[in-house]
């Protein structure tokens, strides 16, 4: 299965809507920064709205995924995180800490605008 | 006696496979949202790690109903290698996978009742409860 990432500007937007497995997230990975490469996207916003799990392996794939993109230059925020996921990871123990968040997509690319473009 | 409902953990679609199947059971229960996140992601993380370490085992999930409580119990088994030192994979930020090592620990913390045993070479059977309140 494949995450579907669209381009608006320079921004990539993605929406996550299914109960994702670690070979689907690992692709996306992989995809999305195969994207920003192509595209030359600055910003991305990865929205979590539909998500109702993350354990400990999504968790690093999105924190890691993060990480890569700053080092190709794109900003990442994540958007809609739920309450419940909210308070699965902590319990869980995973804070990420470094990572952009944003209560939903519309938020998410205001914070992209102010800091790209100031 | 009712059959368990269990997933057989072969794949890693199976992961996917068993936190669907326990959250589903969580639902029947009257869990709130937030108990099926995080029974859900505990059987996630039990079910990867059989699927990582054991390479196969299964998921079981028990409906316990007594007269003054009602809870999901979920038993995790697999006849891997077993688990060297259970105090050292109990520790926070513990991995031999690369992992976040927040697997075990976590799912203690996630779940009400949390025991596990483990036989070097024998394999390892983790039994996890959360009671619905």
């Amino acid at each position: 299965m494949r995450i579907p990432i669209l381009k608006l500007q320079n921004y990539l937007l993605i929406s996550i809507q299914i109960d994702l497995d670690d070979q689907t997230a690992i692709q996306f990975q992989e995809d999305l920064l195969n994207k920003i490469y192509k595209s030359g996207a600055t910003g991305v916003v990865i929205d979590l709205t539909s998500v109702d799990i993350i354990d400990s392996f999504i968790a690093k794939v999105l924190g890691d995924v993060v990480t890569m993109s700053d080092l190709m230059g794109a900003r990442v925020v994540l958007t809609g995180i739920q309450p419940a996921v909210a308070m699965t990871l902590i319990e869980l123990g995973i804070h990420m800490q470094d990572v952009q968040t944003a209560l939903d997509l519309e938020q998410g690319l205001v914070k992209l605008r102010q800091e790209l473009e100031g | 006696m009712e059959l368990k409902p269990c997933v057989n953990i072969r794949q890693e679609w199976d992961i996917v496979g068993a936190r669907q199947l326990g959250r589903e059971k969580a639902k029947e229960l009257g869990f709130g949202t937030v108990d099926q996140a995080r029974i859900a992601t505990a059987i996630s993380e039990l079910a990867r790690n059989i699927y990582l370490y054991a390479g196969t085992g299964k998921v079981e999930f028990e409906i316990i109903d007594q007269f003054d409580r009602k809870g999901l119990k979920i038993v995790a088994a697999d006849e891997g290698p077993g688990i060297r030192d259970v105090g050292e994979v109990m520790q926070d930020g513990y991995s031999t996978s690369g992992g976040l090592g927040a697997g075990l620990p976590g799912v203690k913390r996630l779940m009400d009742y949390f025991d596990i045993r483990s036989e070097n070479g024998e394999g390892t059977e983790i039994e996890a409860i959360k009671w619905v309140r």
